[in-house]
């Protein structure tokens, strides 16, 4: 097995699939445990509708090079409209984004099949929703890209951890202690949409939610301060990001849903920690 | 001059207006109670005081070195904070928000200040602790402490014992009035409990249809107090 996975790693495209795959599950991971506690987990499962919608768009436009500079903006753009409706109390948040994203999903479908210049269509529709092989097809520009963008999260994220923290837990208190609560939620939105367009490499856009919800939800059965809630999510998202890509290759299964099968697992172990300990 | 002034307030939403014509002001040492029935728009006055809300009229003025941004809040509980995984220290701490400003991190006074107000609040043993394991009268405590992080003037409370079994609301009232009378610390209250502002405030403001501001003596003799006062004792009678 040790000898398949060597043979393997001497091509540059698995050893970029598993930079990109580590750093994908880092990024949703640390976002993951203020959106499941601040229950705006639903965001994420939206904006990925959106941005298959958009990457549908763009393979009709022929962008296949710089589709990602299509598919971003658009996906920004639609999670500050999210956040601008989940305040909106004519339309409820939650139906808002139930609209837009399988809105966007249908239309992003139904554009595919009229305008398909495709000759697998039902392919290219199954790799965009489960990310089957796209992780391993990256070019070097797309990594380099990935790896940028998620630096650039981190560093967001280390140096807003105690405001995020504040926001978090309480949202008015923050707002009177005079922090700008609106923009600082804007630009957890615009990080959210750019780990969701990095992430449908990895897994896709319908198993993106599992990457966001599921190590933050494992992390929360067990530990009891955020900062430790904070690490362990992010740890436990990069194991099972690891484990789902080596597992891919060896026993090759689709490498999104091999993701997210490890982080069930981890989910369970987890649960059973915290069951044990009561 | 007074730390807080408000004049010809009227609050709502969407142009609706819930209170109506609210004139009062909170001076350095005092006690103001908020009353009235629930519904009134009691929750939304505080809010609109600490800038969460614009009223739809009136002003709102801070004074004697105050800052709208140096108050201390304690809010009512959400759900999402009776299931938070944080411990008590993160929690306190995160009230040296307003000081830290743009900063990213705490400073080493700040930190200091939070352990002292842990101490006030007699949580030491429990810095540690996560807060969702706590009762529901240390969780009070916790928050309290927090709100004494972002002030050293005024504290708004809203309904600080709601939810507390009565040694434990008794406990809570007593540790409020210390921070009034001992530390010199503002404090205005939301109560729905009358007695509780008869006994405790140096003021009384009562929201509702008829508004009521004055001090203590003078709401005992006011027709609406007394009004009150025999709802609630026919009721326990």
């Amino acid at each position: 097995m040790i000898d398949t996975l060597a043979r393997y790693f001497q091509f540059p495209f698995v050893r970029y699939a598993l930079i990109v795959g580590v750093l994908i599950a880092l990024c949703s991971s640390l976002l993951g445990v203020t959106l499941v506690l601040r229950r705006f987990s639903f965001i994420g499962d939206g904006l990925s509708h959106v941005a298959f919608g958009a990457i549908a768009i763009a393979g009709v436009l022929h962008l296949a090079e710089a589709r990602m500079l299509f598919v971003m903006p658009v996906t920004v753009l639609s999670a500050v409209l999210l956040l601008r409706t989940g305040k909106n109390t004519k339309i409820k948040g939650d139906s808002a984004v139930a609209m837009i994203s399988v809105g966007a999903m249908a239309l992003g479908y139904l554009i595919m099949n009229v305008f398909s210049t495709s000759t697998n269509l039902s392919g290219d529709v199954c790799s965009t929703l489960f990310g089957s092989m796209s992780i391993l097809t990256l070019t070097k520009t797309e990594v380099w890209l990935c790896i940028g963008l998620s630096i650039a999260v981190l560093v967001i994220f280390v140096l807003f951890y105690n405001k995020l923290f504040a926001v978090t837990f309480d949202e008015d208190f923050a707002r009177a202690a005079g922090m700008k609560v609106d923009a600082f939620n804007l630009m957890i939105a615009i990080v959210v949409a750019v780990i969701i367009v990095l992430a449908m490499n990895l897994v896709g856009s319908l198993l993106i939610s599992a990457l966001i919800v599921f190590p933050a939800m494992s992390a929360m059965r067990v530990y009891k301060s955020f900062r430790s809630v904070t690490i362990c999510a992010a740890s436990v998202s990069v194991v099972c990001a690891v484990a789902g890509i080596l597992v891919s290759i060896v026993a090759s299964t689709p490498v999104g849903s091999t993701i997210v099968a490890a982080d069930i697992v981890a989910f369970l172990i987890f649960s059973l920690i915290a069951k044990i300990r009561k | 001059m007074a730390y807080l002034t408000c004049k010809n307030l009227a609050l709502g939403y969407e142009g609706q207006a819930v209170l109506s014509d609210i004139s009062f002001e909170v001076n350095p040492g005092d006690y103001l109670c908020v009353v009235g029935e629930n519904g009134s728009g009691k929750t939304t006055l505080m809010k609109t005081i600490l800038g969460l809300h614009k009223p739809l009229s009136g002003t709102i003025t801070f004074g004697d070195g105050l800052k709208q941004s140096e108050i201390g809040y304690l809010p009512q509980q959400t759900a999402v904070q009776r299931d938070f995984p944080a411990t008590v220290r993160e929690i306190v701490l995160s009230g040296c928000q307003a000081l830290a400003g743009r900063r990213p991190f705490y400073s080493k006074e700040e930190k200091q200040m939070a352990a002292r107000n842990l101490e006030r609040m007699n949580l030491e043993e429990y810095a540690s602790r996560c807060y969702r394991e706590l009762s529901g009268g240390q969780q009070q405590r916790v928050l309290l402490a927090r709100a004494l992080c972002a002030t050293r003037k005024m504290l708004i409370l809203d309904e600080p014992v709601s939810g507390l079994d009565p040694k434990v609301t008794a406990e809570m009232y007593a540790l409020i009035r210390r921070l009034n009378r001992e530390d010199g610390i503002s404090v205005m209250m939301i109560t729905h409990d009358v007695s509780v502002a008869l006994r405790e405030a140096t003021h009384v403001l009562h929201a509702g249809e008829n508004v009521f501001f004055g001090t203590r003596e003078d709401y005992l003799c006011s027709p609406l107090a007394r009004r009150f006062l025999i709802q609630e004792g026919g009721a326990s009678a």
